[in-house]
Formats: structure tokens, sequence, C-alpha cells
């Protein structure tokens, strides 16, 4: 019963949605406030559709209904009941349920909090976020439909791949989803702009703190994926250049452009066609993501739903948005007003080198992905792209970004004085050159290119500490007046900070862990003791225990240094008899300078253990680093100038007034 | 619109050609793999035995009949699968099988043989290197060998009966005239 409420649910929403992206665009045009005035509560209705179909999925899940073929499929009555919740996103169906409830989210939060934004652009913005929810509804309704019944209802379900099986897994989808679907609405800000033919500083001010809190997002799915791929696929690895995590990494990397780019909008009014050019590409790349692991067209450890019809209708829909976006814009955007011309050297001249520069990364890293598609479908060769490529081209791109994004923050807007801005470096030169002589004096002179990591990474933080130092006056004035201007800095600039050191952190893990990570594969005996990057490993026993769906093969081992036990590591190697799968379940020691990860792997017949033992200096930085740039996101996302902004008023007013006018 | 208009129709142009792709792109089956080997003369080898068996298997077994080739290993699992379907093939004496141990434990490969049965005439155990001569790229493989030692076919993957019955079968009879 509840699954049928689900479905009809659905169905609703559905037609909610139709209406929402009709009604108030032909109020808008004809500047008919009451048909506008349905965006509103079109879009809160939508969401609680939505909603209704997504908690009716969940519920059936957390009941175990084996009448819904979708949970027969994926589920089982073993499961602990968390993992039963989230196996909702862990098949093709249910992940894009919730796709489409988090787009409702994001419709609904735009109408509850728009309240400051004149009433055309708001009708606008809600319809053509409608368009996008009607097409993903329809495709799940004709091709994906996770309410379809079973018969007969089996006893038992195939349950989950045991991979998935994982708390970090659990909560990745939703969190790159946040960040996917949060740049519809960028993009549908974009597109109302083009109908508008109007794009200004107060639209730049609107539309950054979705923006901000859809890259929040994506940072924090990225990492958490990332993570979960260190911790169970169980070889060190942290980041693979798998089309799919490409597919998440490139629109952040043009996400990222778009927020800086936004705030030349903003300051300056230059960059306009350009900023809504990437707000497009920003949630195009997204649906892209979602095409390439959905259709299954590129060979990926992540698809697990290929179906050559989903794959055709997504591309419809890719068309129609993409396409029709892209349109719509080689139309409208050479009618918008260009802002004034710019020095090169300046605030915005460093903004415009920043996206050239995000935007080369993003399209090295789209070229890696497509090309052995394309390829195969021009020449029928069959080539794989791999690290190397990347190494060869993202990296070289990456070098002058870093030693840019330092300098950046130090040019003052319009006209900059590039000398005056090295000038208030020195401290960052010191720390540049002392970090790679540490290095280079620590490791000897094999590890050049650890030691260019490292004073990249000291010249970005050192800059970016001297930027909030200058900023509130550190040693310059007493504590009490530091505190006072380190308080009403305007939080946009903490953001920026925690952004830009958090990134100097990530870069420095990612230095140290493709520089000097140890590794050693041994066969083992309880009994035996090895020896990794001074650390002792004694393996005491392993042992046969009992998981809550899986029997697990778990090794007892002490982790000692110069004789001293430091802790207890448990590596397991896990069978699950429903699913007839193994999972490896890594045991890791940290003490956020350095990880010690062990695994084991099968027996060998003779009683001894294959045993693999890594150690990964400064990975832990790495996602500490995203931790920290997810802060300054949001930090910077509780800016009073998203609240309040005199400009959002003046604009009111002259709005108000042209209504006046027309009247 | 000014004289620079068109610069804002590129994105929708290489848009345009990327879906065109994309739409080619859906027809293909990644997981089809060609092999370069194919039509041209298997590589010459010559394997030593499991241990416990008389014979090995060399480039000389292939000579003057067609035959079937098969890259397999006891820890894959797949192998396990497509097994009955050689034990039922090499039932009906159709076509010789020869088997390539592929980077395996001998004893466990024995273990395996006798726990499964054995379809092949000769099996030749090997360290990796004559399967990279074949181009194997992931066990289990299957290369179909005609009379002059020529490579004609490669199936990846597990062969099920519908694979013998549309393609294998078809093959030999082809081959054999």
């Amino acid at each position: 019963m509840i699954d049928e409420i689900g479905h009809f649910a659905l169905v609703l929403a559905l037609c909610i949605a139709v209406l929402q992206a009709v009604v108030p665009l032909v109020g808008a045009a004809r500047n008919d406030a009451a048909l506008m005035g349905w965006a509103r509560p079109a879009a809160l209705a939508q969401f609680l559709f939505v909603a209704i179909a997504f908690f009716a999925l969940m519920h059936a899940y957390a009941v175990s209904d084996f009448s819904l073929a979708n949970v027969a499929a994926n589920s089982s009555s073993m499961k602990p009941l968390l993992y039963k919740l989230t196996g909702v996103w862990s098949n093709h169906e249910g992940s894009m349920l919730l796709w489409v409830f988090i787009l409702a989210l994001f419709g609904a939060a735009v109408a509850l909090f728009s309240h400051n934004l004149p009433p055309a652009l708001r009708a606008r913005v809600l319809a053509v976020q409608a368009m996008i929810g009607v097409g993903f509804l329809l495709f799940i309704l004709l091709t994906s439909n996770p309410f379809l019944r079973l018969w007969p209802t089996p006893a038992e379900g195939a349950g989950l791949n045991p991979i998935l099986e994982d708390r970090g897994l659990a909560f990745h989808p939703p969190c790159l989803y946040l960040g996917y679907v949060g740049f519809s609405i960028s993009f549908c800000f974009a597109i109302a702009a083009l109908i508008e033919g109007r794009v200004d500083p107060a639209w730049a001010r609107w539309v950054r703190p979705w923006t901000l809190a859809a890259w929040c997002a994506l940072t924090i799915g990225i990492a958490m994926g990332s993570w979960w791929s260190y911790y169970t696929l169980g070889w060190g690895g942290w980041w693979f250049w798998d089309p799919v995590e490409n597919a998440s990494f490139m629109p952040w990397l043009v996400g990222t452009a778009l927020l800086h780019s936004a705030v030349v909008v903003e300051k300056r009014e230059a960059l306009k066609t350009w900023t809504i050019l990437l707000a497009i590409i920003t949630f195009s790349l997204s649906l892209l993501g979602t095409f390439l692991v959905r259709s299954g067209v590129l060979t990926s450890v992540h698809a697990f739903a290929s179906d050559p019809m989903r794959g055709v209708f997504i591309l419809l829909l890719l068309s129609f948005y993409t396409g029709g976006a892209l349109i719509l814009f080689a139309w409208r955007a050479p009618q918008l007003a260009g802002g004034g011309l710019f020095a090169p050297i300046s605030r915005e001249g460093a903004l415009v080198l920043n996206n050239l520069l995000l935007a080369t990364a993003a399209a090295t890293v789209f070229i890696g992905t497509l090309y052995p598609l394309l390829l195969d479908v021009v020449a029928h060769q069959k080539v794989s792209v791999g690290p190397p490529f990347y190494t060869m081209t993202f990296v070289p791109i990456m070098i002058p970004l870093l030693v840019a994004m330092a300098v950046g923050p130090m040019v003052p807007w319009k006209r900059g004085d590039l000398l005056a801005a090295f000038g208030r470096l020195k401290f960052a030169f010191l720390a540049t050159a002392a970090a790679a002589l540490v290095t280079l004096a620590a490791t000897g002179a094999r590890s050049l290119g650890a030691a260019c990591g490292l004073a990249l990474a000291a010249w970005l933080l050192a800059a970016t500490l001297t930027e909030i130092a200058e900023r509130v006056h550190l040693f310059r004035e007493p504590l009490p007046a530091v505190l006072r201007r380190a308080l009403s800095l305007p939080r946009a600039g903490w953001g920026m900070f925690f952004a830009h050191a958090g990134m100097a952190v990530v870069i420095a893990g990612i230095t140290g862990s493709t520089a000097w990570t140890e590794e050693r594969i041994v066969s083992g005996r309880p009994g035996q003791s090895f020896e990794i990057a001074g650390y002792t490993i004694a393996l005491d026993r392993v042992s046969e225990v009992a998981g809550p769906d899986y029997t697990a093969a778990r090794a007892d081992m002490r982790l000692m240094r110069s004789g001293r036990e430091i802790a207890a590591m448990h590596p397991e190697k896990r069978f699950y008899p429903v699913e007839n799968g193994a999972a490896t379940g890594v045991a890791i020691h940290t003490n956020l300078l350095a990880d010690v990860y062990a695994v084991i792997g099968d027996p060998d017949g003779t009683g001894a253990y294959t045993l693999r033992l890594y150690y990964n200096p400064l990975v832990p930085w790495i996602w500490l680093g995203a931790a920290a740039m997810a802060l300054g996101g949001l930090v910077s996302l509780t800016d009073r100038r998203h609240r309040i902004g005199a400009p959002v008023r003046r604009r009111r007013g002259a709005v108000a007034a042209r209504v006046q006018a027309a009247e | 619109m000014n004289k620079r208009g068109w610069i804002f129709l590129i994105p929708a142009a290489v848009f345009g050609l990327l879906a065109a792709g994309f739409y080619a792109g859906l027809g293909i089956d990644p997981n089809v793999l060609p092999s370069p080997l194919i039509d041209h003369p298997a590589p010459r080898f010559a394997l030593p035995p499991l241990q416990g068996e008389a014979q090995g298997f060399s480039s000389a077994d292939l000579k003057g009949h067609v035959s079937l080739v098969n890259a397999f290993a006891s820890w894959c699992a797949p192998c396990r699968a497509e097994h009955p379907v050689l034990n039922a093939l090499a039932h009906t004496g159709r076509v010789p099988t020869f088997g390539i141990d592929y980077k395996d434990k001998e004893e466990l490969a024995r273990a395996w043989i006798a726990e499964l049965g054995n379809p092949y005439t000769r099996i030749g155990a090997d360290d990796g290197r004559v399967g990279i001569d074949w181009g194997v790229y992931g066990v289990p493989e299957t290369f179909i060998v005609d009379k002059d030692g020529r490579i004609r076919y490669k199936h990846v993957g597990p062969l099920t009966e519908a694979d013998v019955e549309r393609t294998i079968m078809p093959l030999v009879a082809r081959l054999e005239r």
C-alpha cells in the first residue's frame, strides 16, 4: 500500500513539475504576478510529493518488502538497518530517485529563501528548475521505476554488493548528488538571466550562495569517495583517475572557476558571458557524469547499472538541457552588455588567470575521460587513458595555478602592482625555500619532485597566512585590536583563508603519499613479525569471527615502535554468504602525520596468509585539507552580504520603480 | 548582434559533435576487446606439463587440425563457471581442446582438474610469458586456431553454451572445410 502511495506521489510530482515549468514562465513573459505566483507553491508541492515517494521507497527497504523488484534485487533481510536504508541509493533506480529528491529539495529551498529576488527572476529560475525535474521524473517513471512489483515475491533478497556496505560509502552518494544537483540552481539562474537578457552584480550575489553550497557538498562528496576507496579497496590508493571519479571532478573544477568568476561579475561587472557559460557547463558536466555512469558507455567499476535504453534517454535529456542552454546562450549572450576593460595585473586579472587554468585543467580531464570512447567511435580502437596521462597534463597546469593562487589575493582590484605583491610575499619565499631545502636535506636529491610539491604547498600556505595576518594587522597592533579585526573581517575573507590553506594541505598530502609510500607484501604466519618504515607489526593470530551478515578471517596484530606497543590492528577478510562475495576490512593506524595500513589476504593452505603492509606518509592531510576547503566554503556561505546585501535592496527599489512606471 | 557573434555558437557546436559521438558510443559494447593477433600465426611456444602429467603443450600440437585453446586458472571464478561448458564440448569430440594454465600454482591446478574433470587434450603450465604472447588480457580467454596454425577467433570471458552453439561450432565447421 505504502509502495503504491509512493508510486502515485511520483506521478503527481511529475504533473506538478509540468505546471511549474510552464505557468510561471508564461507569467514572467506577460508580467502577470498571479501566474508567476504559481512557482513557489508548485516547487514546495513538488518537493512534498517527491519526498513522499522517496520515503515510501526507504520504508520498503527498512521492512525488507521483497515484493518490490528493486528491493529484492538490492537488499536482504540480514542487513543491519543502516545499510538497508542506505541501500536505497546503492542501485540505479533508487539513486535516480535520490537525485530527483535532492533536485526538488533545492527547488523548495529556492522557493523558501528567495524573498529578496525580483518575482520575474524567481519565477523563471523555478520554472527552469522544474523543466529539469520533468525530464528526470519521466526518466524514472519510464525506464527506472523503483516501485515495480515482483511476482512471486521471493523470500529473501539478493543482497547488496559487499564492497558498498560501508559507512563512508553510505553517505558518499548523497553528498555527491547535493553537489551535482546543487549546480542546477546556478544553471537555472544562468538560463533565467539569458531569458531576461540581464546580468548584473545583484545577480552574481544571488547565485553565489547556491554555487557555494553545491561546491561544498561536492568537495565533501569527492573527498569521501576517495577516502572510501583508500580504506576499502585495500591497496592504499586514494585516486585512480577512474572515469567516474573524473565525472565528479570535472564539475568541481569548473564549479571552482564559476565561484571565482562570479566574484568578478559582482565586484567589477565584467566576465558576464563567461560566468553564464561556466554555470551552464558546470551543471552540464554534472549531467554528463550521470550519463557516463548510468549508460555504461565507459567501463568502470562504478558502472553497476548499465542499460542502453537508459543511456539513450539520458543522452536525450543531456542534449535537451545542455544543447538547449548553449543554443540560448549563442542567441542571447551577445546582447548582454559587457563590462569595462581591466588591467592584466589586478585582482580581476588574477581571477581570469585562475579561470583559464581551471578550465584548461577541466578540459584535460575531459579529454582523458572521453578520448577512449570517441576514438572507439571514430577509429574502432580500444585504448585506455591512465594516470601517466594525467601526470603529464594535469599536474603541469596545477603548478602555475598554485603559484598564482598565492599571489592573486595580494593584488588589489582594478590596478595592481606585481612588485608590491611580491614584496608582501617575502615570508612566503622564505617558507618555500626552507621547505624545499629541508626536504632535500632529509631525503636526498632523489626526491626532487617531492621537494617541489612541498615547496609549492609551503608557498601557498605561507602566502595565505600572510594575507590574513595583514588583514587583521597581526604584529602591528595589540592583540585585542587584532581579535576585533579578525571578528569583523568579512566571512568570505575567512572562507578564502580556509579554502586556500586547505588546498595547500591537500597538496602536501598528495606529495607525501606519492613520493614516500612504502609497501611490503609478505607471506606471514601467526607469531611472525615484520618491519616497515621503522615500525614492527607482529601478527599474533588469525581467527574466524562472525559479523552481522558476514564471516571473516580476522588478524590480531600489534603495531610497535622501538619495542613499545602503539596500537592493536585488526584487518579482516570478509565473506558475505548471501551475495557470495568478499570484501577487505583494512586496518589503519594514523597519527595524522602518516598512516600504517594493513591488509590480510587469502591463506595459502599451509597456515600462512598474504599480508600487505603500507606506510603512507602525509596521506591523512589529503582529507584534512579537503575538510578545511569545505569548511571555507561553509564559512563563506555565512557571509553577511548573502543575507542582506545593499545592492539587493537598491535593485528591488529599481524594479518596483520600473513596474510603477510600466503601470 | 555584433560581428563576433559567431564565437558564442562555438560551445553549442562542440556540444553537438560530442552528443553525436555519445550516441554512436552507446552502440559499442565496451567489453569487446579486439585481438591484434586475429589471422596471424599463433605464437611459437613449448609449455611444460603440469606436475605428474606426461606431456606439455607446444605449438607443434596445433598443426594440421582446427583447435580450441583455452587460458584458465584455478584462482579464477569465471573459469569455474565455464568449465562444465568445456567438459560438454570435449565430450562431443568435435574439436581438440588445449589448456594454458595461466599464472597458477600447479598443485592447485591439478586439484582443480581432479575436482571438475579434464576437458583438455593437453595442458601446459604457463608462468605468464606464453600468455603474453597470445595476448591474454585476463582469464578465461578462448582462441580458435585453424589448420595452418593461425588464430582465427578470440573470446574474452567465460564461454556459455550459447557461445559454443552460435559462434564456436559454426566457426569450427567452417574452418574444417
